[in-house]
């Protein structure tokens, strides 16, 4: 009989992904700060100003209350059902004082967006004013400004988990050979200004998308950018940036066949540059690009033959021993 | 500070699109017209302000990921260049003022971190 097959399941089933995502959002609401998630824009009344005129604000901006401000500090709060109440009486020439609520209920811009959530479960009201540490008023939080920021928050964690998927060391660990490499080539073609960075920025996108973190990728971008513009500007026909990413370090080449430095100590000194007066009014040539690889770079090495070409040779160890010299090599990482 | 408050205080016009500059917050601030300087001395998030306005400034952008790039005394960057920072999402912003002008707003708006 149809009904020994016991209940009959309504809706989904919560599975172990979804249990996940809910526990997710729980933390997002703990981790979030207001004033990351709050609108910072806001408008707001004067206690003098009409409801008429509050009709007109919250028309035009689309938002459905605001806070009233005197001299700068929050005296109230008046929201669309204040205003509905107004036009009911017939009374929308009264100032916005007769209807506003006067004692508001506030939050931190540093708190969680958890404290947020609380008021809003516990009261009736809709948005709450933020304020900073000194009390002024730098925001207003919603249920919507909550929701957006935590599918903001949940999408970057997604793109997060994207990534970690491919990261670059579980890609090689797929794979069995006594050596693994992932090979670019770029092609750059000499005095192409309008194409210059084109290969570092994809290289660095490539390398975020294998899993390297910000930081790494950010001086492999540096270095190769200025490898890639010193052929783009210094070359006869251009050249070839090689980058070859193994599980442990990051090799880098820029490669030409001319016209070669003549004396590569003298190219190494910051400021030192061969750029013509055209090409350094563009911001290029100061002299310094040598030196802002030799910072960015575990290791460089620079040959070259005057008539023959150049090749500049970087490398990026990746292996977690080199962590610590990481840390060092990179003063200038501000976060 | 939001660079939306920065684009309303220095009266700046805003060149790119789709990006919501009420949700960023520049953390610094550096500014020079010689690439290399910048690639070497301004660090990730900051603002940059150049009168560079060439197309090689969005890849510099791009590369440190900056939170924008004020392009000072009206000087134009051509539409190729607008659409690449477009595409790589970096906030163009211009401004007839000169580049010591507009830096010195930015200090007396409290944008002092180097």
């Amino acid at each position: 009989m149809a009904q020994d097959q016991g209940p009959i399941r309504k809706g989904r089933t919560i599975t172990d992904g979804a249990a996940g995502l809910i526990t997710r959002v729980e933390e997002l609401a703990y981790e979030l700060k207001i004033d990351e998630v709050m609108t910072r824009d806001v408008k707001v009344v004067s206690p003098d100003t009409k409801m008429s005129e509050l009709l007109e604000l919250l028309r035009q901006a689309r938002i459905s209350g605001a806070p009233v401000v005197l001299h700068g500090r929050l005296v109230g709060i008046v929201s669309i059902e204040d205003l509905i109440r107004s036009l009911r009486a017939g009374d929308v020439e009264s100032p916005v004082s007769k209807y506003m609520t006067p004692r508001v209920l506030t939050v931190h811009g540093s708190d969680p967006v958890i404290e947020a959530l609380k008021v809003f479960t516990q009261t009736r009201v809709g948005r709450l004013p933020v304020l900073d540490q000194a009390d002024n008023l730098i925001g207003i939080i919603t249920k919507g400004d909550i929701t957006r920021g935590v599918l903001r928050a949940l999408q970057y964690d997604y793109q997060e988990e994207e990534v970690r998927r491919y990261r670059a060391s579980h890609l090689f660990e797929d794979i069995v050979s006594d050596r693994t490499s992932l090979i670019l080539r770029y092609n750059i073609k000499p005095r192409d200004f309008a194409h210059g960075g084109a290969a570092s920025s994809n290289i660095k996108r490539a390398l975020l998308r294998l899993g390297a973190s910000p930081q790494i990728a950010r001086r492999c971008g540096i270095a190769v950018y200025e490898a890639e513009m010193n052929l783009i500007i210094h070359t006869t026909n251009g050249g070839i940036i090689r980058v070859e990413i193994e599980p442990h370090l990051i090799t880098m080449e820029a490669i030409d066949d001319g016209p070669g430095i003549a004396d590569i100590e003298l190219a190494m000194t910051p400021g030192y540059s061969t750029a013509t007066e055209e090409i350094r009014e563009l911001g290029f040539g100061a002299g310094m690009g040598l030196k802002n690889i030799e910072r960015c770079v575990d290791k460089m090495l620079l040959e070259s033959t005057p008539g023959k070409g150049t090749r500049l040779e970087m490398g990026i160890y990746l292996h977690p021993s080199a962590l610590s010299k990481d840390a060092n090599l990179s003063p200038k990482e501000g976060a | 500070m939001t660079l939306q408050e920065i684009v309303e205080h220095l009266s700046l016009k805003v060149l790119t699109e789709g990006k919501d500059l009420s949700q960023i917050v520049p953390a610094s601030g550096y500014t020079s017209d010689l690439l290399s300087c910048v690639m070497a001395g301004a660090k990730h998030k900051a603002l940059w302000v150049t009168l560079q306005s060439h197309i090689n400034i969005v890849a510099v952008g791009a590369l440190l990921d900056l939170s924008g790039i004020i392009i000072t005394e009206g000087a134009m960057p051509d539409q190729a260049t607008i659409a690449k920072a477009n595409e790589e999402g970096i906030p163009l912003l211009s401004t007839e003022k000169p580049t010591f002008f507009v830096v010195g707003k930015l200090w007396e708006m409290g944008l002092r971190e180097a």
